[in-house]
């Protein structure tokens, strides 16, 4: 019994993680329909300014990445700016967008490489190390705070999306671009914030990924399958939905590793995945 | 007098045509005789086993400074060609063929790592090369070359020797330990290890009572160790790469895992950084490895090399003390060096069969090798970690940190035991 609740605990708190790693993608990816495959590999980058911080300076890895965030957000700009000038002006963000990203994630290896090189970085925290035991329950604070931090993220982003006239107007740029730009938003200026905003939360995702366990350039390529995922199983442009197929993912592999064997884990994940597709092909929470 | 000058003429342009042919062999001489030596490899600049490639190409460029020192190989300076394989085993036989094919190499070492070294096999089988390799397991195994060579002390059976020492320490403890775990990463390098445990601890009458593999790419290891934990295992076998290894530690150590011993064939916790961030968790720890700086292994050259090896590391964002793979990346090219020079030359059969034959002089000792390329006699070294302080990398830079337990002839100190009560 204290395996399987434990396996239900360390999948939620993994979950969590996984849901501050996709959100960004569910803005650019589920909402704004922009293959960002370079998305975990900005999670690596903010991975690698949290160590600097931490280990240069001893600030927390939490309030290095929260701090990276607003740098972060001009560079998600600046990159969005570069991408609707070259390709979706022109129509050919389908497969030369998905090009640039792959560029882009490249360039972003490549200078981590030369910057950072390729040893592997870890950060310090006292609570890091540490755990919580709630009767047979073990809650390491390791997997806590990226928890908690997760969590907050998330429900900020979605209270500003579902709130605020600019996140009403991102949401709305994805189902009608025209209709936006009668009611006198600028379609261009409300995507280029919304794909800022969703870089800023890889700043985070990534101060979270190394406190988890240790970094180095190439690791977002693990991430990539596992974001697109979520980002699809909870459906398209529904950050509720992302969570929830986050939390589902986490707990299947977790409860997969206990109980049936580790190796197992990827395939009974995406195994889910595409049950639910075939059943709901919009996803658990997506416009049908 | 026409005569004469015809004569004359005919004179001067045999003796032009006479100068030119000898300017041009002179010429010919000098251009091959300065030629480089191009040793050929692939090596992990990037991706998961970047850290170490990197490192080990650093000790390599020390050893091509030296040779070159000199006056090369042959009388010809040495030169290295080559690529990054990215720590994708994919991309070894391209990068193989293209440096025998097109490079035109004359010598080829291996890749660093298992899954790495592999790949390269059929090429290097096909032109009938030698093949000095670093740090494979039982790549040799279903191949059965007779011209590979392998720097890593594993043995001469390599899946077993591995871990044989860990289960010796096991079972030379009282009460003997009766079960087993394993647990490894879904990959060449660490299945091999897993496959030579298990058959260390059938052999040694233990029960496994949980043996499973996980996928290179699970981000939390909480759910296996309490798994290991619930199936009571008092021996804990992990073989694990980096990232997997700090996973597991941290892990054990969240879940209070009460195993009698821990560890076995974890890459990465012969890493600094690595070493440095887990400090006081690493303590008791049992786990494989090939050089420590303890006084039984104190070979000669290898302190001078790692001082060395430190100061070109230096800002390279690799490990900054190279205890692990460096010097042994230095030794494979010493075989090599003393196997051209003994036979004068890079005819590969005498090559292969002067490697079979010789002991090596190196930094990492005496190498010699059995019928199978591998290390005539195992020195895969179990090191328990003892009294490591937080946060503190400059601690590992001497003895008193990593005990060597076996082989007996290495050892210098004894069993904590058990990891954790």
């Amino acid at each position: 019994m204290d395996l399987f609740a434990n396996a239900i605990v360390a999948g939620i708190l993994l979950g969590a993680f996984y849901a501050a790693v996709a959100i960004g993608l569910a803005i650019t990816f589920g909402q704004l329909d922009i293959v960002n495959i370079a998305h975990p590999t900005f999670v690596v980058a903010g991975s690698y300014i949290t160590w600097i911080l931490n280990s240069s300076y001893g600030l927390d890895p939490v309030l290095a990445g929260i701090l990276v965030a607003p740098i972060f957000f001009v560079v998600g700009v600046l990159i969005y700016r570069v991408y609707y000038a070259a390709f979706e002006r022109t129509g050919q963000e389908s497969l030369s967008g998905l090009a640039f990203f792959f560029g882009v994630m490249f360039i972003i290896e490549v200078v981590l490489i030369m910057v950072y090189g390729v040893d592997y970085r870890l950060v310090s925290a006292d609570y890091i190390g540490k755990n919580i035991d709630v009767g047979f329950i073990g809650l390491p604070l390791r997997l806590v705070v990226p928890f908690v931090v997760a969590s907050a993220m998330t429900a900020a982003v979605y209270f500003y999306l579902s709130r605020t006239f600019t996140g009403r107007a991102i949401l709305a740029v994805a189902q009608d671009r025209l209709a936006l730009q009668l009611m006198g938003a600028d379609p261009v200026r409300i995507k280029q914030f919304a794909f800022g905003l969703a870089i800023a939360t890889t700043a985070i995702a990534g101060s979270l990924l190394v406190m988890i366990g240790p970094v180095e350039p190439s690791l977002g390529r693990v991430y990539i399958g596992r974001a697109f995922a979520i980002v699809v199983l909870g459906g398209m442009g529904s950050i509720p939905g992302m969570v929830i197929a986050a939390l589902l993912l986490g707990v299947v592999e977790s409860l997969v590793s206990s109980f049936a064997g580790p190796s197992w884990a990827p395939a009974v994940a995406f195994g889910v995945l595409l049950f639910t597709l075939a059943v709901r092909p919009s996803g658990l929470f997506g416009r049908a | 007098m026409t005569n004469r000058r015809s004569f004359a003429r005919a004179t001067v342009i045999a003796g032009a045509l006479a100068f030119a042919a000898a300017s041009g062999s002179l010429v010919s001489f000098a251009a091959q005789a300065a030629e480089p030596l191009k040793i050929g490899f692939s090596m992990a600049l990037t991706g998961g086993l970047a850290g170490a490639g990197k490192a080990a190409l650093i000790a390599m460029e020390l050893w091509r400074e030296d040779v070159n020192k000199k006056g090369g190989l042959l009388g010809r300076p040495v030169e290295f060609v080559y690529y990054d394989d990215a720590t994708q085993p994919a991309k070894v036989p391209g990068i193989y063929t293209k440096l025998l094919n097109v490079d035109k190499v004359d010598l080829v070492v291996s890749s660093y790592g298992t899954n790495e070294i592999a790949p390269a096999m059929p090429i290097v089988m096909r032109k009938k090369l030698v093949f000095p390799s670093l740090f494979g397991l039982a790549v040799n195994d279903q191949f059965n070359y007779d011209r590979y060579f392998q720097i890593m002390p594993a043995g001469p059976e390599p899946k077993t020797d591995w871990s044989k020492g860990f289960f010796q320490l096991a079972s030379e403890q009282k009460p003997k330990p009766t079960t087993v775990a394993i647990v490894s990463a879904d990959s060449e390098f660490t299945l091999n290890a897993a496959a030579g445990a298990r058959k260390n601890a059938k052999a040694g009458g233990y029960i496994i009572v949980y043996d499973k593999t996980y996928p290179m790419s699970t981000t939390d290891y909480s759910p296996i160790v309490r798994a290991i934990e619930a199936s009571k295992a008092e021996v804990i076998f992990v073989a694990s790469y980096p990232p997997q290894s700090v996973g597991m530690v941290k892990a054990a150590h969240e879940v209070g895992l009460k195993a009698k011993m821990f560890g076995g064939a974890m890459v990465g916790l012969q890493f600094a950084a690595i070493q440095k961030n887990l400090g006081p968790l690493l303590n008791n720890i049992v786990n494989y490895d090939f050089w420590v700086p303890e006084p039984t292994l104190n070979f000669p050259g290898v302190k001078e090399f790692l001082a060395r090896y430190q100061k070109a590391a230096k800002g390279k964002g690799v490990d900054p003390l190279g205890h692990y793979l460096p010097p042994y990346a230095y030794a494979y090219l010493q075989v090599l060096e003393q196997s051209v020079r003994a036979t004068n030359g890079l005819d590969q059969g005498k090559l292969a069969a002067h490697m079979h034959r010789a002991t090596f002089k190196t930094v990492v000792g005496d190498v010699k090798f059995a019928k199978n390329g591998e290390w005539a006699k195992s020195r895969t070294l179990q090191v328990q970690f003892r009294d490591v302080k937080p946060n503190n990398m400059a601690q590992f830079e001497g003895p008193g940190k990593r005990i060597v337990l076996y082989p007996k002839a290495w050892k210098s100190g004894d069993i904590v035991y058990p990891y954790k009560k």
